[in-house]
C-alpha cells in the first residue's frame, strides 16, 4: 500500500467539509486537495473525521490473561472502535508494578502496530494496597508512565493514597482512582436500591463511590496534587466532583459509555453480560452523567474495556466476572447517549474521547486537532449507519458486549494510526501489513 | 350449526329410565354409590341418586359423589394442562359397594379407563357399572355402558354439546358441526 | 406453567389454581393409597447446591407421590469452579433426560439462569435461591393460612383482607420476598417488622408496610404472625448487637404471644431458633402452624410439579 492517503469529502468535527491528506508521518493537507498523485483515495463522503480516539482505561489482559485478550487483539479491537491510543490498566499477571512489565507491554504494542499502547502503572505492589510500587522507576522507564492506578481495587488506605498523590508530583503523574469503599461493598453484586432488594442481590451503594471521591478530592487539595477519578457512575459523585472543581481542586473524571446508556433495569433477568463494576445505576444517574459530561464536570469518556472468556459469563450472576468489552462500541454508544440527545456535538466528542484523555495521560502525538502538521491519527465515523450491533463488529478476543442485539446509531468506518489504516471499510487490516507499516512509521518519527 | 337432539323432557325421561334400570340390576338401592365424573357427570349422578330416592322412598337413599380422573389420564402431556376437580366420596367409601360411574358422553372410552385406575386407588368396589347420558360411538377401548340414555351415532368432526341447568342454565343436548374445533368429549 | 421461578410472576388466578390443585393433592395424602400415576415415566432431579434436607425431602415425597423417578443431585462441595458447575451440571441433567429440575442454590437468580440459558429443556422449580425467592414456601404458607381460615370451603378463595405480619431478617430472607409478592397478589395486607439494618434500603415498590416496632404491629391484632429465622452470623456482621437484644426487641416471646388473640396464627418456615425469634410456648401452641406447614409443603409441591410437567411443552 502507498504511503499517501487522500481522504475526500470528510466532515470535520467543526462541521466543515474537507479533504485530508496523510503523507508520511503527518497530516500534510486539510481542505480542498486536487493534486495528490500516487495517493490512495478514501471516499469519506458523509463520514465524520475525528482525531484518533484515546482510551484512558483499557484492560489488555496481557501478560497473564491471554485467554481473554492480548495486546494484539486488544489493539485490534481499539482500531475497530476508532481508537489510536489506549492506556493499558495494570491488573495483568504479573501486575504492571515494575519498569520491566510496563516496558514489555509498551513494546508489545509497538510490535503489533494497531495503536499506541501506553501502560498504566500500579499504585501499590501487586495491587495489594499495602506499599507503593516503584512509581518513579516506571515513570523513568522507556514506557514513560504518567498514569498510575490500582483499578479493580480502590486505594482505600487514606494515608497510602495521600502519599501516592504526593509522590507522583515529582514527574507530573496522576493517580487514577477506582473509587469503591471496600467495606461498604463486601459481596456487592449490583447497584443498591429498590431493584437489588427485589432481586436479592447484595447492594453496591452509591455512597461507597461518593465517599471515596469526596475523601480523595480533599486529599488532592491538601497536598496540591492531580487526581483522576475512574468510571464515575452516580449522580452524587457528579455533585462531589462539581464542588471540587469549583473549589479549584485539580481533579479530572471519566465516565464509561455503558454508564451513559445502560441502566440497572437490565439486570432483572440476571444476565451476566450486564454485570460490571461499578454497577449499572438508575436512569437518574445516567441523566446526571450525561449532563456532567456535557457541562465539563466529567472530562472524558473512557471505555473500561474488560474482556472475559465465555465461561466467566456463562454462569449464575453471582459467580460471573465483572466487566464488558467496550472499545468497538464506544463511539456509537456515545453518539446514542449524548449526540443524538442533543447534549453534545462532534467537536465535544473529539474533546472528551481524544484531546482531553491524551492531555490527562500526558500522551503526545495523540488528540491533536485535524490540521496540517498534526499527528496522522484519525477516525472516520458514519453517523447514519444505524444497525444492530453484532458479533461481526467485535474485533477483540472476547465477546462479552452488553450491546449485542441492540441497535446503535452509527459505526466506525476507518481508523488511521501513524498515517496508515489499521481499520478500513469496516475490517481490521491484516496483521503483517499493520506491523510493517508501524515499523516504517516509527522509523519516520525516530529517524 | 347446532342441531338439538335431546330436550329437557328427553333428558329427564332418560335419567328416570336409567334410575329404574340401575335399581333393577342392583335389586334395590342398597350399597349403591353413584359417582359422577366431573364436570357434568357429577350433576347427572346427583340427579340419578335423587330419582332413585324418589322411586324407593322407603329404602336407604343411594349415595352420590364425584370421581376426578385427571391425574389418571393418558393424555396429560398431549394437551394443555388440565385443572383437576375435587373427588368426593361418600363417608363409607366404596369398599364392598356397587359403584355406578356416570358421565355425560361416552366416546373413546379413555376417560372411563382412567376412572377404573382412579377407583382402584380408592378402594375395592364389589362391582362397577357405567351409566352415560349419550353414547356417541368411536370407542378406542373395549368399554361399553351398562345404562345409556341415548345412542347417538356421530361423526368425529361433530361435537356433542350437553347442557345442564345447574351449570349452563338449561337442559339440552345438541350436535355442533364444528370441523374447526376439537370433536366432542374424550 | 413452564417454570416456577418466583411468586412475583404468578397471577392471582394462577396462584389460586395452584392452591386448589394442592387441595386435591392434600386429599390424596389422606387416602390409603397416597400415590398418583400422573408423572409415571418422568424424571425429576433435585439439584441442591446448598444443603436443605427438609426442602429436598419435601420435593422428593411430592415427586414420588406423583410416580416420577427422582434423582437427588447434591452439587455442594463439588470440585469444579462455581461458574462452570451450574452449566456442566445442567448439561449432565439434560443428557440424563430430566423432565423437571428442582434447584436450590446459594446465588440469587441461579434458577433464572438455568431456565433461560438454553442448557436444558426441563421445567425448573426454584427451591430457594440465595436471598431472592422461595416460591413453594410462600405457596405452602398461603395454603396453610387459607385452610386455617376457610377449612373445607378453601377452594377458589384467595386471602383478601387477611392481615399478615412478617417479622425478622427481611433483607436476607427469600421466604419474606416470596411471601410479600404472593400474599399481596392474593389480596392480603402485609406488614414487615424488622431491625432497620435487616430491611432492604428501598422497599418503596414493595406491596407491604415496613415498621420497626413489633409491639405496635401486634397491637393491630394480625390474623397471622410469621417469624423468620435469624441467623447467628448476622450478629457478627453488626446487623444487631447481640441475640439477647434481638430476642427482646423482635422475638415472639411469651408476653407478646399471650397478648395475641387466640385466633392469630403463628407461622415459621423452620428450622426454628427457639428462644431467639420464637419462644417455645408460641412454637408449640395450638396457634402454631409449623407442623401443618410441613405436611402442606408436600401437597403444594405436588401441585407445582403437576402444573410444570403436564401439558404439552408448546403451551407456555
Amino acid at each position: 500500500m502507498s504511503e499517501r492517503f487522500l481522504i475526500t469529502g470528510a466532515t470535520l468535527a467543526s462541521g466543515e467539509r474537507a479533504d485530508i491528506l496523510l503523507d508520511g508521518g503527518v497530516i500534510a493537507g486539510v481542505g480542498s486537495i486536487a493534486d495528490a498523485s500516487g495517493a490512495t483515495v478514501v471516499d469519506a463522503d458523509g463520514l465524520i473525521a475525528l482525531p484518533g480516539l484515546v482510551d484512558l482505561h483499557t484492560h489488555l489482559r496481557e501478560p497473564g490473561y491471554e485467554q481473554s485478550e492480548t495486546v494484539l487483539t486488544g489493539t485490534q479491537a481499539a482500531a475497530a472502535g476508532g481508537f489510536t491510543a489506549v492506556f493499558a490498566m495494570a491488573n495483568t499477571f504479573p501486575v504492571a508494578d515494575t519498569a520491566g512489565v510496563v516496558e514489555q507491554e509498551a513494546s508489545l504494542g509497538r510490535a503489533a502496530g494497531y495503536a499506541t499502547v501506553q501502560p498504566i502503572g500500579a499504585v501499590t505492589v501487586g495491587l495489594k494496597g499495602e506499599q507503593l510500587a516503584e512509581l518513579g522507576a516506571m515513570a523513568r522507564s522507556r514506557a514513560n508512565v504518567r498514569v498510575f492506578s490500582d483499578d479493580g481495587f480502590c486505594v482505600s488506605d487514606p494515608l497510602l493514597m495521600r502519599r501516592a498523590l504526593e509522590y507522583v508530583k515529582a514527574f507530573d503523574g496522576v493517580i487514577a482512582q477506582h473509587a469503591q469503599e471496600p467495606r461498604l461493598t463486601e459481596g456487592a453484586q449490583m447497584n443498591e436500591g429498590a431493584l437489588s432488594g427485589e432481586l436479592g442481590l447484595t447492594g453496591w451503594p452509591a455512597v461507597a463511590e461518593e465517599s471515596i471521591i469526596a475523601r480523595d478530592v480533599l486529599l488532592a487539595e491538601h497536598v496540591g496534587s492531580r487526581l483522576h477519578v475512574c468510571h464515575v457512575s452516580t449522580a452524587g459523585s457528579v455533585e462531589v466532583i462539581r464542588w471540587a472543581k469549583a473549589r479549584g481542586i485539580d481533579v479530572t473524571a471519566e465516565v464509561t459509555p455503558h454508564h451513559l446508556l445502560l441502566t440497572e433495569d437490565l439486570i432483572a433477568g440476571y444476565d451476566p453480560r450486564f454485570k460490571v463494576n461499578p454497577p449499572l445505576r438508575r436512569a437518574e444517574d445516567v441523566e446526571a452523567l450525561r449532563a456532567a459530561l456535557a457541562d465539563g464536570t466529567i472530562d472524558i469518556v473512557a471505555t473500561d474495556h474488560a474482556p472475559h472468556p465465555v465461561e466467566a459469563k456463562e454462569s449464575e450472576w453471582q459467580a460471573a466476572a465483572n466487566g464488558m468489552v467496550g472499545l468497538e462500541s464506544a463511539l456509537a454508544v456515545v453518539h446514542a447517549a449524548v449526540v443524538e440527545t442533543g447534549l453534545m456535538n462532534w467537536a465535544d466528542v473529539a474533546r472528551v474521547m481524544s484531546s482531553t484523555p491524551a492531555r490527562i495521560g500526558r500522551l503526545h502525538g495523540h488528540g491533536e486537532a485535524i490540521e496540517v502538521g498534526a499527528a496522522p491519527e484519525l477516525t472516520l465515523y458514519d453517523p447514519a449507519a444505524a444497525s444492530e450491533f453484532d458479533l461481526d463488529r467485535l474485533a477483540g478476543r472476547s465477546t462479552n458486549s452488553p450491546y449485542l442485539g441492540r441497535r446503535l446509531p452509527g459505526r466506525v468506518v476507518a481508523t488511521f494510526h501513524g498515517g496508515y489504516p489499521t481499520f478500513l471499510d469496516g475490517a481490521v487490516r491484516p496483521r503483517d501489513e499493520v506491523a510493517r507499516n508501524a515499523t516504517s512509521a516509527q522509523g519516520v518519527v525516530h529517524g | 350449526m347446532a342441531r338439538a337432539v335431546l330436550s329437557q323432557a328427553d333428558i329427564s325421561r332418560a335419567l328416570t329410565r336409567i334410575s329404574h334400570e340401575i335399581l333393577e340390576s342392583n335389586r334395590g338401592s342398597s350399597d349403591l354409590v353413584i359417582l359422577g365424573i366431573p364436570t357434568r357427570g357429577v350433576i347427572l349422578a346427583r340427579r340419578i341418586a335423587e330419582t332413585i330416592a324418589r322411586i324407593e322412598p322407603d329404602a336407604a337413599p343411594p349415595q352420590a359423589g364425584a370421581l376426578d380422573v385427571t391425574m389418571y389420564r393418558d393424555d396429560l402431556t398431549r394437551t394443555r394442562t388440565r385443572t383437576p376437580q375435587p373427588t368426593e366420596l361418600p363417608p363409607g367409601g366404596i369398599d364392598g359397594k356397587t359403584v355406578v360411574l356416570v358421565d355425560d358422553v361416552l366416546y373413546s372410552g379413555r376417560t372411563i379407563r382412567a376412572a377404573f385406575d382412579a377407583l382402584s386407588d380408592l378402594g375395592r368396589a364389589r362391582a362397577v357399572r357405567l351409566a352415560v347420558l349419550v353414547d356417541r360411538g368411536h370407542r378406542e377401548f373395549p368399554i361399553r355402558a351398562d345404562f345409556v340414555g341415548k345412542n347417538l351415532p356421530s361423526s368425529t368432526r361433530e361435537r356433542i354439546n350437553v347442557r345442564l341447568t345447574e351449570i349452563d342454565g338449561d337442559d339440552g343436548v345438541a350436535i355442533d358441526d364444528t370441523a374447526a374445533t376439537e370433536g366432542g368429549e374424550a | 406453567m413452564r417454570h416456577l421461578l418466583s411468586t412475583r410472576e404468578l397471577s392471582r388466578e394462577q396462584a389460586v389454581e395452584l392452591l386448589d390443585i394442592a387441595e386435591d393433592m392434600a386429599a390424596v395424602q389422606e387416602r390409603e393409597v397416597k400415590k398418583l400415576p400422573t408423572l409415571r415415566g418422568k424424571t425429576v432431579v433435585n439439584l441442591f447446591f446448598e444443603d436443605s434436607t427438609r426442602t429436598r425431602i419435601s420435593f422428593e415425597a411430592a415427586a414420588k407421590r406423583l410416580s416420577a423417578d427422582v434423582i437427588n443431585f447434591s452439587a455442594k462441595g463439588s470440585s469444579v469452579s462455581k461458574g462452570e458447575s451450574l452449566k456442566d451440571t445442567a448439561q449432565t441433567l439434560q443428557a440424563m433426560g430430566a423432565d423437571g429440575v428442582v434447584i436450590r442454590h446459594h446465588a440469587s437468580g441461579a434458577p433464572y439462569t438455568l431456565a433461560t440459558s438454553g442448557w436444558i429443556d426441563a421445567g425448573v422449580v426454584n427451591a430457594g435461591d440465595g436471598t431472592h425467592e422461595h416460591p413453594t414456601q410462600a405457596l405452602l404458607d398461603a395454603f396453610t393460612m387459607r385452610r386455617r381460615l376457610h377449612g373445607a370451603a378453601s377452594r377458589g378463595r384467595a386471602l383478601d383482607g387477611v392481615h399478615v405480619v412478617i417479622v425478622g431478617d427481611v433483607l436476607h430472607s427469600r421466604v419474606a420476598r416470596s411471601n410479600v409478592w404472593l400474599l399481596a397478589t392474593l389480596g392480603a395486607e402485609v406488614e414487615l417488622v424488622a431491625p432497620p439494618t435487616l430491611v432492604p434500603v428501598d422497599t418503596s415498590s414493595w406491596p407491604a408496610r415496613v415498621g420497626y416496632d413489633l409491639d405496635a404491629a401486634l397491637a393491630g391484632t394480625p390474623d397471622v404472625v410469621m417469624m423468620l429465622r435469624i441467623q447467628a452470623e448476622r450478629m457478627h456482621a453488626a446487623f444487631f448487637p447481640n441475640s439477647r437484644e434481638y430476642a427482646r426487641t423482635w422475638g415472639l416471646d411469651d408476653a407478646r404471644f399471650d397478648a395475641l388473640p387466640p385466633s392469630t396464627m403463628v407461622m415459621h418456615p423452620g428450622p426454628m431458633n427457639r428462644g431467639l425469634e420464637i419462644a417455645a410456648r408460641a412454637a408449640d401452641s395450638q396457634q402454631s402452624t409449623v407442623r401443618e406447614q410441613v405436611a402442606n409443603g408436600v401437597s403444594v409441591r405436588m401441585a407445582a410439579l403437576y402444573l410444570l410437567m403436564s401439558g404439552d411443552r408448546g403451551d407456555a
